[in-house]
């Protein structure tokens, strides 16, 4: 095992939440999905990867400024989820889930070729917004403070998420529809309007962590591709379905992969699906989930 | 599945067009070759999807797989290609074991979640250990060297030698789903509670079809790598995981024959597409295609032909259970 600082650890830490927060965001969005309609949608990094191109073509176009971003992009976004959910989607929830997964599939080849013929494959910059420049002192390091944002930003949106769903009528009413949809709809609940609404707030998170990304990263029509097979491993560690679970996972898989890459650098990208392949072997459910969603 | 003498007739058929695809104008006959490596592989992939219900998301696993254990072991002194062609199937049916072990208990979505997500572990193997894999560049295939006195370096004298393979392997996968051992594994996808409260031990069942369909996708990867003359990265990419699905719906589900069919419009099409002013963006119309499948003929093409033509054949995938009332 190479010798490793303590700082330097703390600084790996500090990379992992920030992965873990992406990862969390976009994990929250596929897990609450998945809980409503069953569906394990393979376009959400399609929806991640508009996200950041409203935030590029806005600045570009109309300089939309970043924080103006993370609001219009989710909002796009999310009505681009639901007119997929009402035209397409919704045609085979009674059919076996397979076949809307592989729907999801085949939006995201159409998609990402559509963004590659519009904004060509080799992607562009996005800049970090002032106010955000820079780095803040943490004590033991100096430490970019865009990405110390962007773990504060994480957080309060998935506890406000967290709390919104266990807490609210309207949380309430989602989990009633996820648990048992046609007893909820005896109530007089309009359930297929809550599955349309949550399908396009879980496409407005991933633009969220899309818009969030852009500064980081190259905003390109394959960014999605790089997160979604992650974040299909990290909502099955949390246990499919559960909110809780698809967070904690989240944010605890990205300090593990980050840390597991100190330790042994090549292990970085697999690590995520070593641990996945674990838990399934010995909690089927997943960390979080209940043992009968696991079919 | 088409049995009997109707199925000996499409068999003997799409045997016929692989004779004389090479000659047919405007084939180039590398392409005729994929064509023939990825028909085997929706066959290879048809035997556990449509006979055992279990829809994998990472066959590419085995396909890229093999392929770049028969290039290594070509570049490591096996100058035999037939050789190498064994060694990656072997690689194939030992992985596809372990990955069965670990996989085959469970079903539906999380049964297309694990064999995804190995089949990353791979990927991202094959990306980093350069030294062993190319990294990036793929593995080279060296030479193909000769069989028989006759040199396979000559393509026209390769894809024989793969259409003689694949008919084989075909008409081995055929064999095993009409036999009783097909019989008991479309008897599980029907009912699995029912096979096992008479006795059949479905997981090993279900391990067996997942052996032989990883087999037979590795050696539809190996000789996809011979054909052209590199393992890579894209081979092992979970995106041609869902190309082999997609083939294989979009000629039919468990129909055998469809799946080859499919293969072979698919490839056609992405050839096609390619020569027109969109260029490289073909997952644009393979996308458009594949959805359309999706909603409103997902029986297939060979699968909605079957169902016109005999009302009550039986085929996979086709009751309606209800997940979510709309």
């Amino acid at each position: 095992m190479p010798h490793v600082s303590a700082d330097y650890l703390l600084i790996q830490i500090f990379n992992g939440l920030v992965n873990g927060g992406f990862y969390a965001l976009l994990a929250l969005g596929l897990s609450i999905i998945f809980g409503m309609l069953r569906i394990v949608n393979f376009a959400h990094g399609v929806m991640y990867m508009l996200g950041a191109f409203v935030a590029y073509y806005g600045a570009q176009l109309i300089h939309l400024p970043f924080f103006a971003a993370l609001i219009v992009a989710p909002i796009v976004v999310g009505a681009f989820g639901l007119a997929i959910e009402v035209t397409l989607l919704r045609r085979l929830y009674n059919l076996d889930p397979l076949y809307n997964l592989l729907l999801t599939f085949a939006i995201v080849l159409v998609v990402e070729d559509v963004m590659r013929l519009a904004a060509g494959a080799l992607g562009s910059p996005y800049e970090t917004p002032g106010i955000l420049a820079g780095a803040t002192n943490l004590g033991f390091t100096e430490y970019p403070t865009y990405r110390l944002f962007v773990i504060v930003v994480c957080l309060i949106v998935c506890a406000a998420v967290y709390v919104g769903i266990e807490r609210s009528r309207l949380g309430a009413r989602i989990r009633a529809a996820t648990e048992k949809p046609q007893l909820t709809r005896a109530f007089g609940i309009d359930t297929s309007r809550l599955v349309s609404g949550t399908f396009a707030f879980g496409a407005a998170l991933a633009a969220l962590a899309g818009v969030l990304a852009a500064p980081n990263t190259n905003v390109s029509p394959t960014m999605g591709d790089a997160v979604i097979i992650n974040t299909f491993a990290i909502v099955v560690i949390g246990g499919l379905g559960s909110i809780l679970g698809s967070v904690v996972a989240g944010f605890a898989l990205g300090i593990i992969a980050a840390v597991g890459a100190v330790l042994y650098p090549p292990i970085a990208n697999t690590l995520i699906f070593i641990v996945m392949v674990l838990v399934i072997l010995f909690r089927p459910a997943g960390l979080f989930g209940t043992p009968e969603r696991s079919a | 599945m088409i049995a009997g003498r109707r199925g000996a007739l499409v068999g003997a058929v799409l045997l016929a067009l692989g004779l004389v695809l090479p000659f047919v104008p405007g084939v180039y006959i590398v392409f005729a070759i994929d064509l023939v490596c990825f028909a085997l592989v929706a066959v290879a992939f048809d035997v556990l999807l449509g006979f055992t219900g279990l829809l994998s998301f990472g066959h590419a696993l085995f396909w890229g797989g093999a392929g770049y254990v028969a290039t290594i072991a070509i570049a490591h002194g096996v100058t035999s290609f037939p050789l190498a062609l064994l060694a990656g199937v072997v690689y194939a049916f030992f992985l596809s074991a372990l990955v069965g072990a670990i996989s085959v208990r469970r079903s539906g979505i999380y049964f297309a979640m694990i064999t995804l997500a190995i089949a990353e572990i791979q990927y991202f193997f094959a990306l980093q250990f350069i030294d062993l894999t190319g990294g990036e560049n793929g593995y080279p295939v060296t030479t193909r060297g000769t069989l028989f006195g006759l040199s396979l370096e000559d393509d026209h004298v390769y894809y024989y030698l793969v259409l003689a393979v694949a008919t084989i392997a075909t008409a081995v996968a055929v064999r095993i789903v009409t036999s009783p051992y097909g019989a008991v594994l479309a008897a599980m996808r029907e009912n699995e509670n029912r096979a096992k409260s008479i006795g059949y031990d479905t997981d090993r069942l279900k391990l067996a079809a997942f052996v032989i369909s990883g087999t037979l996708a590795g050696l539809a990867g190996a000789l996809y790598a011979g054909a052209n003359r590199l393992a890579s990265l894209d081979a092992v990419d979970w995106h041609t995981s869902g190309a082999i699905v997609m083939m294989t719906i979009l000629g039919g589900i468990g129909t055998i024959y469809g799946p080859m069919i499919g293969a072979g419009l698919f490839q056609s099409l992405d050839f096609f597409v390619s020569k027109t002013p969109i260029g490289d963006k073909t997952n644009i119309v393979m996308g458009l295609v594949f959805a359309i499948i999706i909603l409103i003929a997902r029986r297939g093409i060979v699968g909605e032909l079957m169902h016109r033509l005999r009302p009550g054949a039986v085929l996979p995938f086709d009751d309606e259970q209800p997940i979510l009332e709309p």
